[in-house]
């Protein structure tokens, strides 16, 4: 195989992952690490760097948008990123001292739990009536646009949300994604923020959270330019396509299949790792 | 915000999204130049990405980059681009902090320069 097959086919790929990732809101670097570890036979330090660029990459494209329609919270964003950055970098020290088999098992666990995260656990949830202190004093509570007008919300377990930020933040710098589904479970579930402003906000918070490893990545030599420009450039285009026909496309059996495909993929990257096929 | 006034979080979070789209789209147009002249002159060879060997140090710091792309080599170039996209989060953070403390939110302003310097310390800037 020469590098220009090698860039056409990683570019398709990353094409599918994106339009998968942002269809489903899965997100698409979940699939990336499987695709170039298992198929390209990458060696998995690369796989989570080239990772986590395209994450920032449709993290700060998708984030335009949402920012713009007043979803996001940008100072919960902000306060809890605090955790999430210092997080990144402690999982991005951990991966230089890890084996890569042991990466990929940890990899896997995090699949099959993003699947759990998305399809088990029930978000619709009745909003506190009241704010915890902190909240108040951190101004966290605010409201968002309904059909209905303006809504408003309180949030509550600052300090609970902030430790879950924290390990996602972990997992992020250690496994080069997003950890989306764990920062709308601390956002969603601990502070009980309404689910739209939770999923938005934590796409907001990806890219910064992606940006404090990356520094990390870079020196260490985890970036490759030969596969990060098909793929970063792949991955946006996938998003940018996915975003455009998400209105039109029946989504719930795309999500079955894409879910089904996810939890495959971790219990490959699983079992490659046991064997130390990693 | 006092040059703006009466600019609220509202008018923020526009301005925030527009410059996290402007960084997106001029680092994927330097990506794909960088991509052009790499696939030009090394499409042909053979890759070896399976044995992690680590990148050269013209291609993993901020300085090197920034020197080797002036070279005129597309993966530096690739790297630049990279650099750009990682730079996109950071410029909305130093974004933030200016609006903070023009709103005079001190609080908010410390949050914001903390995370910004754990960022800076990653990339070897502090």
């Amino acid at each position: 195989m020469t590098i220009f097959l090698l860039v056409a086919l990683l570019f398709i790929g990353a094409i599918a992952a994106g339009l998968l990732g942002s269809i489903t809101g899965l997100g698409g670097g979940v699939v990336l690490i499987p695709l170039l570890t298992i198929v390209f036979k990458v060696d998995i330090h690369y796989a989570i760097g080239t990772s986590l660029i395209s994450v920032i990459a449709t993290s700060s494209g998708a984030a335009a948008a949402y920012v713009k329609e007043g979803f996001s919270n940008i100072r919960i964003g902000m306060f809890l990123e605090l955790a999430t950055t210092f997080g990144a970098i402690t999982g991005a020290f951990i991966a230089i001292y890890t084996q890569p088999y042991l990466i990929a098992v940890v990899f896997g666990v995090v699949l099959l739990f993003t699947v759990v995260a998305s399809f088990v656990i029930k978000y619709d949830i009745a909003l506190p009536q009241k704010s915890s202190k902190l909240a108040m004093l951190l101004r966290l509570n605010s409201s968002y646009p309904t059909p209905e007008g303006e809504k408003k919300y309180n949030v509550t377990n600052v300090a609970g949300g902030f430790g879950m930020m924290a390990i996602a933040g972990i997992i992020s710098g250690l496994l080069g994604i997003g950890s989306g589904a764990l920062k709308v479970i601390a956002m969603d579930k601990i502070m009980r923020i309404p689910f739209i402003v939770s999923t938005t906000t934590s796409n907001f918070m990806i890219g910064v959270t992606a940006a404090a490893s990356a520094g990390l990545y870079l020196n260490r030599g985890y970036i490759d330019p030969g596969l990060s420009f098909p793929v970063v450039l792949g991955v946006l285009s996938g998003a940018i396509i996915g975003s455009k026909i998400l209105v039109k496309a029946k989504t719930k059996i795309l999500r079955l299949v894409f879910a089904i495909v996810i939890v495959l993929l971790g219990i490959e990257m699983i079992y490659n790792g046991v064997t130390h096929q990693i | 915000m006092k040059i703006i006034p009466g600019m609220k979080d509202k008018e923020m979070e526009v301005i925030m999204g527009n410059l996290l789209r402007a960084g997106v789209i001029l680092s994927a147009f330097v990506v794909t130049t960088g991509g052009i002249i790499f696939l030009s002159r090394h499409g042909a060879q053979k890759p070896n990405y399976h044995f992690f060997q680590s990148e050269p140090q013209g291609l993993r710091t901020i300085a090197g980059i920034w020197k080797t792309t002036f070279q005129g080599r597309g993966q530096s170039l690739i790297q630049l681009g990279l650099l750009l996209l990682i730079a996109t989060p950071i410029a909305r953070i130093i974004f933030s902090i200016i609006g903070y403390l023009l709103e005079k939110d001190y609080l908010y302003v410390l949050i914001t320069l903390i995370v910004l310097c754990v960022i800076f310390f990653s990339l070897k800037i502090i």
